[in-house]
């Protein structure tokens, strides 16, 4: 008996050694690059163009983050991406459960044109240019504004698919509180922020973090509709100008080690670069997994056909 | 007095819905006032741009109103497809979506089947947390990340098949075109595999276990099970997701990463619509054309859902609208 059972997990154990020897695998190669970057921008600058830093500094430095910061440009960068992202992710998610809660209605005259006029937005875009002239007809060109306002990739006032998860969200809460509060005379207005709201915090964490990762991680409108001005650069922006000079040098070796030594100090682009780039990622790292419970069952709200 | 009241208890669904729309409109003015400034934004933001696409059908100059332009009926667009350049740029687009696209699904499956299998909760929850990670990371750190990965010196994907002696010396992966397509690919899958495995895994989670119990009365093995009852349970969710992905074709499998990876040595292969959009409309002021590329894109894409959706129609699949 004891024999026979063993027989039989044979192919069990093979199947699950193989596995976990494939998942450390996905999770070395999800990690490398990013805890070699992290090395990197701890590294000395000079010595990383010697190559061999894979995991670990080999010199110790803060120089790389000093560099970053005493410029005062990516310092004012980091509190341009900050208020972008805390006013864009606070307006646009009481906004989006204020529309999502309308829509909800089924009393709501307007409910399937409003509905119709968001959801054909998840379809088609005018594009970039017609979109480029909106901006500067709305004289937005150059201003903090087209930040919070602009719909780009994940920013944007009110996404449908943010909308239409909170909705379904919201259908799920029995209807009774909501006319009981009705019945105790409260308008909408007053049954949205008082009832509604406050049962949706799981599903407002969701959103909150979709669009906050959005408004972070952009750099299309600041590339596009304020790059004249440098005191609205975001960190993503600030990146970008240096990612353009670090990968040029990075495919010609020549040019790179000839700026390390131009470079009397011990900084080079490549290793201001690796500091920028975890000044700009850490604190989103820091979120996510705090709200992984609820953005995975939001994603699964999201997913459900009306 | 009374009496009204009376009409009221007794039947008060026939009473509202003979009311008329401008009471109607009053009763509801809160959730009007709550929707409406809202409506405004995404028709000003979304809808009214649309009116820039007349400039397609002109030569524009700028510094002009746009009623005031030359009309050229479908010059544009003839000219785009009498274009060498917007032909290539077509094909880029429409191969790095396809290579994105199935490999995204493949992995994302596979993955997601594997996870599925491994029954420690601790460790699948440490796994699902490191894979889902890349997606928070901004395209510009990742394309920053994949050039490192593959630079010639010290990149790590160099070192490592160096060392297992499959390459000689160190290949410039960025430097040329042969190589630019799969590493699009694989960058989008290194980014979003972990993210997509969520929604399969519900899926996976939602089929009913009463089957896998009587597929193992049949004698069925593990891969038995996943090929007969797991992959036919989550084929709504796989459709749907496809139709999705099909209407997203002409994205190219996304903007940044080409925008990012590209260089002057690999244009001829990483250029797609959005980048000769952005060149043309942007960059050298020829908005018409550029113009022209954008609406092409969308009637494609629009087209391409459409289709999707009639086709799974068809086939007595789940759809999406």
């Amino acid at each position: 008996m004891n024999t026979a059972r063993r027989g039989i997990r044979t192919e069990p154990l093979i199947f699950h050694t193989l596995n976990y020897l494939f998942m450390a695998f996905i999770v070395v190669v999800t990690l490398y690059p990013f805890l070699n970057t992290l090395a990197v921008s701890f590294n000395s600058g000079l010595d990383t163009t010697r190559g061999g830093i894979y995991l670990w500094p080999r010199i110790w430095t803060l120089k790389n983050y000093d560099a970053v910061f005493v410029t005062g440009h990516v310092f004012h960068a980091f509190g341009v991406s900050v208020a972008r992202t805390v006013v864009g992710t606070v307006a646009g998610v009481l906004l989006t459960a204020m529309v999502a809660y309308t829509i909800s209605r089924k009393e709501f005259m307007f409910r399937k044109p409003i509905t119709l006029i968001f959801v054909l937005t998840m379809y088609f875009s005018a594009g970039l240019i017609p979109s480029y002239f909106l901006i500067k007809d709305l004289n937005l060109l150059n201003t903090f504004l087209v930040y919070i306002l602009f719909p780009g990739a994940g920013a944007g006032l009110i996404s449908a698919f943010n909308m239409l998860v909170v909705r379904t969200y919201i259908h799920s809460l029995p209807e009774s509180l909501i006319e009981s509060a009705k019945i105790d005379g409260a308008g909408d207005f007053r049954v949205f922020v008082s009832v509604v709201l406050p049962l949706c915090t799981p599903v407002l964490a969701t959103i909150a973090l979709f669009v906050a990762v959005g408004q972070w991680n952009t750099w299309f409108d600041t590339f596009i509709f304020a790059s004249s001005r440098q005191n609205l650069s975001t960190l993503q922006y600030e990146l970008i100008k240096l990612l353009s000079s670090a990968t040029n040098s990075n495919s010609n070796p020549n040019i790179s080690s000839s700026q390390a030594k131009d470079a009397a100090s011990m900084i080079t682009p490549l290793s201001i670069r690796a500091a920028i780039t975890m000044v700009a990622s850490i604190p989103i790292l820091f979120v996510y997994p705090f709200l992984q419970r609820h953005f995975v069952a939001g994603l699964q709200l999201g997913s459900v056909k009306e | 007095m009374q009496s009204s009241v009376q009409t009221k208890d007794v039947s008060p669904q026939p009473v509202r819905r003979t009311d008329s729309f401008w009471i109607r409109m009053v009763r509801q003015r809160q959730l009007i006032l709550m929707s409406f400034p809202m409506v405004i934004y995404v028709l000003i933001f979304a809808y009214v741009p649309i009116w820039g696409w007349l400039m397609a059908f002109q030569q524009y100059r700028p510094g002009f109103s746009i009623l005031n332009q030359k009309w050229v009926g479908w010059y544009q667009f003839r000219f785009l497809f009498e274009d060498e350049n917007f032909v290539r740029v077509l094909r880029n687009t429409v191969a790095m979506s396809l290579i994105s696209l199935v490999l995204s699904f493949v992995t994302a499956i596979g993955l997601a089947i594997l996870l599925n299998e491994i029954k420690k909760t601790g460790i699948k929850r440490l796994i699902q947390t490191i894979s889902y990670m890349p997606h928070f990371l901004s395209w510009v750190i990742v394309t920053g990340l994949v050039s490192t990965a593959l630079s010639t010196e010290d990149g790590i994907v160099n070192v490592v098949l160096m060392k297992l002696h499959l390459i000689n010396e160190p290949i410039l992966w960025l430097g040329e075109g042969k190589y630019f397509w799969g590493i699009v690919g694989a960058s989008n899958v290194w980014k979003e595999v972990g993210w997509n495995t969520i929604i399969y895994l519900a899926a996976i989670a939602s089929v009913d276990p009463s089957l896998y119990e009587a597929a193992e009365i049949d004698g069925a093995g593990r891969y038995r099970k996943i090929r007969n009852v797991t992959l036919p349970g989550i084929k709504p969710v796989i459709v749907i997701l496809l139709i999705l992905n099909i209407g997203w074709m002409l994205n190219g499998g996304g903007f940044e990463i080409q925008y990012f990876l590209g260089n002057g040595q690999v244009v001829d292969w990483s250029e797609t619509i959005d980048i000769f959009v952005l060149k043309y409309g942007l960059k050298i002021g020829n908005y018409s054309l550029g113009v022209a590329a954008g609406i092409f894109k969308t009637a494609v894409s629009i087209v391409l859902l459409y289709a999707a959706n009639t086709i799974a129609k068809r086939l007595g699949e789940e759809r999406l609208i």
